[in-house]
């Protein structure tokens, strides 16, 4: 192929946010040859915009945190369908990845010892979260960007991989094109890194970026790997409603965590009436007591508005329902009532949350040290993903290891806050090791010009079937906004079989019209020819969340069934795994759930 | 809800001009909104970067009737739409495609600054002791999103293209963050004065005004540099201006 340009990795990593970098500079520390791909510019993956804080059991603000109670929090909260092993691993190692990022310059805001300072955050037993105001991403992102470009990586900014490259059983490459020039990659690679994030813009309210397509999960599932818990995905109770244009938009937990309260239109703080019976003993029971733990008592228990997201997002969806929503059809979250019990609470909330009160002040004209929020549910995070190993995390695919939010694993069915940005530390710079351990076992292998030629072509399919006559047919973007309207209204926060098995037939319909989609222009920095190739991993990974979503008959954490309203039993022992038949098909079953070890069992026992 | 006439500037590194289009503007939206609307309606092809949306990956620069912003974080509302909006790419880099341009040259100068070095550590554990009063000077620094506005309004770069000789607000900003962190002990001044061009900075604050973050560059992060620089070298900084002026 002419105009194909050739790259030998021993490493090659696909994501340039935490995990992925993380993955980066850890390989490279081993002495293998790195090569990174990112669909952005470095320095713009998800990553950026967390907001919170990462979660690590320092124990510098409450010296009784340790990782086990880290662990019982983070199986509690995934309701015990997490990877025990891998949530030992993360709660283990967080704290030092935490220190070691603040070695590489990350700044954290400190407690008055001079030690990182860190909050309180939804179903964490002790304030765990280091932070720095609520741009905690940005700090994080930017401390692995500025190292790792020391380090010997090669980066492929705005480079997007189109499908990963085997032989016999291994994963041994990928293929690529750049975004600029539409130009044709092959990336060879002895172990290949997935660390590409979710896949939230599969609905219509969400905080997730164009990026967000499921393109790892896609790449990885048509390359053999398996993925799970595609069910399980996080609805974050407080995205922004109004204006129109920034619904979804995120509203950090950082603001409940500083003691935001949620209320109805009646001026109701409806959380108190409703808390879910695993919680009962380590919630407050009054508001007094509530305020109390955000302020760091430590002999109060938690606001019920800092329970985990899955609970706080359905209670706000009853109030809505109730008609007792905000004007735009949200609720209130109401920061600016703590002047009630702190003096300057103006600057403290503007110093504490400020990137939250630029956003109100800039997108929806309002000043949240004045007057509340309104707020709503909006797809935030995928739970399910890749399925990996929990100490190497490589794919059922060899040489394929997945880190991040793409993988599966750590979270269960639901995710706390702040396990996210710890997860890409702990399980990147894991990922980084065992593909660099990985790497030096094998050799490159040729791959034939005949399967990359193919390759090309079905990629410059939309752009070839363009001509004058497409103009009536419905663009990428059309195709794009149907799947996440009918995702969203479908498949959402509220799911049952019908309306799932509703969703299937549209995905189906769907997947034939992709087929005859096409794209104007050419292959010079191109958005609609790039979401036309991106649809195709957006209907797989919707499709294998409803699928999920009807077998699993029960609501469990993110996956809430009004046909089966409560726990089974029976799916408290299984995770639902998806693979790919040889005929293209959807293969769905049930795994037991990885068994916890004695020890484990003891410290969960001892610390919930 | 009305519709209002958009000029987007359409065209590669060959050449290229304003085209016109015409959407329907509602409640709240920004500019960034109207472009997707535009790009979804009637220009497929049409090159944007973005990816937040909230004015924190710095992805979305544009120049919209003429001054560098962030087309997330800025709202519609705020323009006399009956006279219609332009949005153009950054002027001070090469145009790749449409509102897409080439900032890899600032890829290439971050490259070269000294990295990050620490001292010893303080704590056994290998931590460090850091006071709150010490971290709130340098955090301002590390707002930065790297937009490159400050890049694109800074006449040194813009105007007189110096690209080879002055690293641009941008990265004086980075190296203040750098030399002011608490815990770091590598010191870039004979750099800064040799290398990265500080003296042709002439204070003239555009970068401050345009910067999404409202980071004081010019006040906090270029002055005080320029005094390290004078201290390091006893060279007043007046001089360095006269060089400028020249
Ligand atoms: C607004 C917001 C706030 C959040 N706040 C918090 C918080 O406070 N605490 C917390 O723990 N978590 C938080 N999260 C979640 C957390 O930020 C993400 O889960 C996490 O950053 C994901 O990191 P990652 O490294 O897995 O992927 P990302 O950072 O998303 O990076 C994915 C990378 O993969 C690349 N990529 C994707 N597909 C391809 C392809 N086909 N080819 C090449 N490259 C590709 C992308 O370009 C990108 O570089 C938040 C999320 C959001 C949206
Ligand atoms: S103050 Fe200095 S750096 Fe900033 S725009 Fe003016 S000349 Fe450029
Ligand atoms: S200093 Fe401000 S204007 Fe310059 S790149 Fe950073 S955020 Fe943008
Ligand atoms: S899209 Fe991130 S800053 Fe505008």
């Amino acid at each position: 192929m002419s105009d194909l340009q050739k790259q030998q990795y021993d490493v090659l990593i696909i994501g340039a946010g935490g995990a992925g970098l993380s993955a980066a500079i850890k390989a490279s520390a081993a002495g293998v040859k790195v090569g990174l791909i990112c669909k952005s510019l470095l320095g713009k993956a998800h990553t950026v915009m967390a907001e919170g804080g990462v979660a690590a059991a320092l124990g510098n603000v409450d010296e009784r945190d340790s990782w086990e109670v880290h662990f019982a929090d983070t199986m509690r909260g995934g309701q015990y369908l997490n990877n025990p092993r891998m949530a030992e691993l993360h709660a283990q190692e967080a704290p030092d990845r935490v220190r070691e990022l603040e070695g590489w310059g990350a700044l954290f805001d400190r407690t008055d010892e001079g030690k990182i300072l860190q909050r309180n955050f939804g179903g964490h037993r002790y304030p765990r979260l280091a932070h720095v105001g609520d741009r905690t991403g940005l700090e994080m992102l930017r401390t692995l960007q500025d190292h790792g470009i020391h380090q010997g990586i090669q980066f492929h900014m705005e480079c997007t991989v189109f499908r990963l490259l085997k032989d016999g059983d291994r994963v041994v490459g990928a293929f690529a094109y750049d975004r600029e020039k539409g130009r044709f990659s092959l990336y060879q690679a002895k172990a290949v890194i997935m660390a590409t994030g979710g896949f939230g813009r599969a609905f219509r309210v969400t905080s997730n970026s164009w990026e967000y397509t499921g393109d790892g999960h896609t790449l990885a599932y048509d390359a053999g790997a398996e993925l799970m818990d595609m069910e399980f995905i996080q609805f974050h109770p407080t995205g922004m409603v109004w204006p129109p244009s920034v619904r979804g938009i995120l509203v950090t937990e950082g603001v409940r965590g500083e003691g935001g309260i949620l209320k109805n239109s009646d001026g109701k703080r409806f959380m108190f009436d409703d808390i879910p019976d695993l919680y009962v003993n380590s919630t407050a029971d009054n508001e007094d007591e509530g305020w109390r733990y955000t302020q760091g008592d430590r002999d109060a228990r938690r606001p019920p508005e800092l329970l985990t997201r899955d609970h706080v997002a359905r209670c706000i969806v009853n109030q809505i329902k109730a008609g007792k929503g905000s004007p735009h059809g949200g609720v209130f979250l109401d920061i600016a009532w703590i002047k009630e019990h702190i003096p300057n609470a103006e600057a403290h909330i503007k110093k504490k949350l400020p990137s939250m009160y630029h956003q109100f002040k800039e997108l929806a004209g309002i000043d949240i040290t004045k007057e509340p929020m309104e707020v709503g549910p909006t797809t935030h995070y995928a739970m399910g993903g890749i399925r990996v190993d929990g100490d190497t995390q490589m794919s059922t695919v060899p040489g394929l290891f997945a880190a991040g939010e793409c993988a599966a694993g750590l979270h269960g069915a639901n995710r706390l806050g702040g396990n996210s940005l710890s997860d890409l530390l702990v399980f990147g710079n894991r990922a980084g090791d065992h593909a660099a351990r990985h790497a030096k076992q094998f050799d490159h292998v040729a791959i034939s010009d005949a399967a990359l030629e193919n390759l090309k072509k079905e990629a410059l399919a939309p752009l070839d079937r363009f001509d004058d006559s497409s103009s009536d047919a419905p663009g990428p973007y059309q195709i794009q906004y149907e799947l996440q309207d009918f995702m969203q209204d479908l498949v959402g926060i509220v799911r049952v079989e019908e309306e799932m098995k509703d969703a299937l037939g549209k995905i189906g319909t769907l997947k034939e019209r992709v087929k005859e989609v096409a794209a104007c222009g050419n292959r010079q920095y191109n958005p609609g020819w790039h979401t036309a190739l991106d649809l195709h991993n957006l209907l797989t990974v919707a499709e294998a969340a409803t699928r999920a979503g009807i077998e699993r008959k029960e609501s469990r954490g993110a996956h809430f069934r009004d046909d089966y309203p409560e726990k089974s039993e029976a799916f408290a022992k299984v995770n639902i795994v998806i693979s790919k038949e040889h005929d293209g098909g959807m293969n769905i079953r049930q795994i037991p759930v990885k068994p916890q070890t004695d020890k484990q069992k003891t410290i969960i026992e001892e610390n919930v | 809800m009305a519709k209002t006439q958009f000029k987007i500037w359409r065209g590669d590194k060959e050449g290229g001009d304003f085209e016109d289009y015409t959407t329907e503007v509602t409640e709240g939206m920004v500019v960034l909104d109207a472009v997707h609307q535009i790009q979804a309606e009637s220009a497929n092809d049409l090159a944007v970067r973005w990816n937040c949306k909230a004015g924190k990956c710095g992805s979305c620069s544009a120049e919209i009737n003429g001054r560098p912003r962030l087309m997330c974080m800025t709202r519609l509302s705020d323009f006399p739409l009956d006279e219609g909006v332009a949005i153009e790419p950054m002027r001070t880099f090469k145009i790749e495609k449409d509102l897409v341009t080439d900032v890899s040259w600032n890829y290439k100068v971050k490259e070269k600054i000294p990295k990050f070095s620490p001292r010893p550590a303080d704590n056994a554990d290998g931590t460090w002791k850091i006071d709150s009063v010490d971290t709130d000077r340098v955090q301002e620094f590390r707002k930065c999103v790297e937009c490159y506005l400050c890049q694109d309004v800074c006449h040194v770069l813009r105007e007189h293209d110096l690209h080879d000789e002055f690293i641009g607000p941008r990265f004086l900003v980075h190296i203040a963050g750098l030399d002011m962190h608490p815990i770091d002990i590598e010191t870039r001044t004979k750099q800064l004065k040799e290398e990265y061009g500080i003296g042709y900075c002439n204070i003239t604050k555009c970068c401050t005004t345009v910067c999404p973050e409202n980071i004081k560059i010019t006040d906090n992060a270029i002055i005080p540099l320029k005094e390290r620089v004078a201290d390091d070298f006893y060279d007043p900084i007046k001089k360095l201006m006269k060089i400028f002026k020249k």
